[in-house]
């Protein structure tokens, strides 16, 4: 278990010392993440030895976020003067990423299939 | 010891929200209602105790913050999913990026450009601007751009619960007809909660959805930032 949580956070400490570099403008956990996934692809790290760990964190997400989520009785006054342009924008986004995602995919693999 | 101090202890805090979760995370297996989120209704419940008994939430931070340190291990264990999936990603790399970063910038620039149009203040459009990516990942990005991470987090559930009761209807309507590319689609707009809805219709659906969801995480961590600052550098709203 010590190995498994030793290679999780090695990976994030090493994340948030590259999100310190000027410049480096994504999350350090974004960085750990990637981070580990070319170890993994590089064989430095077998997947087996950190599956049980990184399952229980993936499925335990939700739980994670709950205590973020308990601030928002902080900003109670501005959802209830903005939940209009909230409301709108949030499904108009959600119908515009669905479609152009789902059809120019459709349409670049029919072309990229065509051509190889 | 007085009742009053040990409601406010972290150990009481911390206890409350293990055991609500868990009650809820049952009510929603037993009922097998989508929209009865145990996630979101821990939170309701939490915001309820605290304004009953009159407790700051920087006193339920106390203990809240061990919970809330996990998140941030739990994305780099999402290198786990990412690797199993680089088969299918190295296969088509091209048409999958492309796909994915038009997504993730059309979705970037509709939800500001419409939020800021429609009048919403700009921590408010901040916040709103990683909204289609996973929760950890939204809030640490709302946080890095400025935006309220407790907004972000809390209409990055309600984004995940539209898009998976919503999201395959939306498509039908936009004319997305293959069951792989509707899979890509729900989790890089709807992240965790729209890969669980198409995980229904096999595991190659699911994989699908895994990288729509991982790959538009990691290009909003890069673009929101630019993107922001670019739509707010032209003076619109």
């Amino acid at each position: 278990m010590t190995k498994q949580f030793g290679v999780i956070f090695g990976c994030l400490v090493l994340g948030e010392l590259i999100a310190m570099i000027p410049g480096a403008s994504i999350p350090g956990s974004i960085w750990g993440m990637l981070l580990l996934t070319f170890f993994l692809d590089g064989k430095w790290v077998r997947p087996e030895s950190i599956s049980p760990i990184c399952k229980l964190l993936i499925k335990n997400m939700a739980l994670f976020f709950v205590p973020p989520g308990v601030a928002l009785m902080l900003y109670f006054d501005i959802i209830a003067r903005e939940w209009m342009p909230i409301t709108v924008a949030t499904l108009g986004s959600i119908f515009l990423v669905l479609v152009v995602t789902g059809r120019l995919y459709e349409f670049l693999h029919k072309i990229f299939k065509k051509y190889r | 010891m007085d009742f009053t101090i040990f409601i406010r202890s972290e150990l009481f805090m911390v206890t409350l929200t293990f055991l609500l979760f868990w009650l809820y995370s049952r009510l929603q297996a037993i009922s097998r209602i989508t929209l009865l989120n145990p996630m979101v209704l821990t939170i309701a419940s939490l915001i309820v105790f605290l304004k009953f008994t009159g407790i700051s939430y920087e006193e339920y931070y106390k203990g809240g913050h061990m919970i809330e340190f996990w998140l941030k291990p739990a994305i780099v264990a999402l290198a786990l999913p990412l690797y199993n999936e680089l088969r299918h990603i190295r296969r088509q790399l091209l048409p999958l990026l492309l796909a994915e970063l038009a997504g993730c910038v059309v979705g970037i620039v509709a939800v500001v450009v419409i939020a800021g149009v429609m009048g919403a203040g700009e921590d408010v459009v901040r916040s709103l601007a990683p909204k289609s990516v996973s929760t950890p990942i939204a809030i640490e990005i709302s946080h890095q751009i400025g935006g309220i991470p407790a907004l972000t987090s809390a209409i990055v559930v309600v984004v995940g619960m539209i898009g998976s009761v919503v999201g395959l209807k939306m498509m039908t309507w936009g004319r997305v007809k293959s069951p792989v590319s509707r899979s890509l689609s729900m989790g890089t707009a709807a992240h965790v909660m729209g890969t669980n809805r198409v995980s229904q219709y096999g595991e190659r659906f699911g994989a699908y959805a895994t990288i729509g969801l991982i790959i538009n995480g990691v290009l909003t961590a890069f673009l929101a930032n630019p993107i922001v600052e670019l739509i707010y550098s032209f003076h619109l709203f």
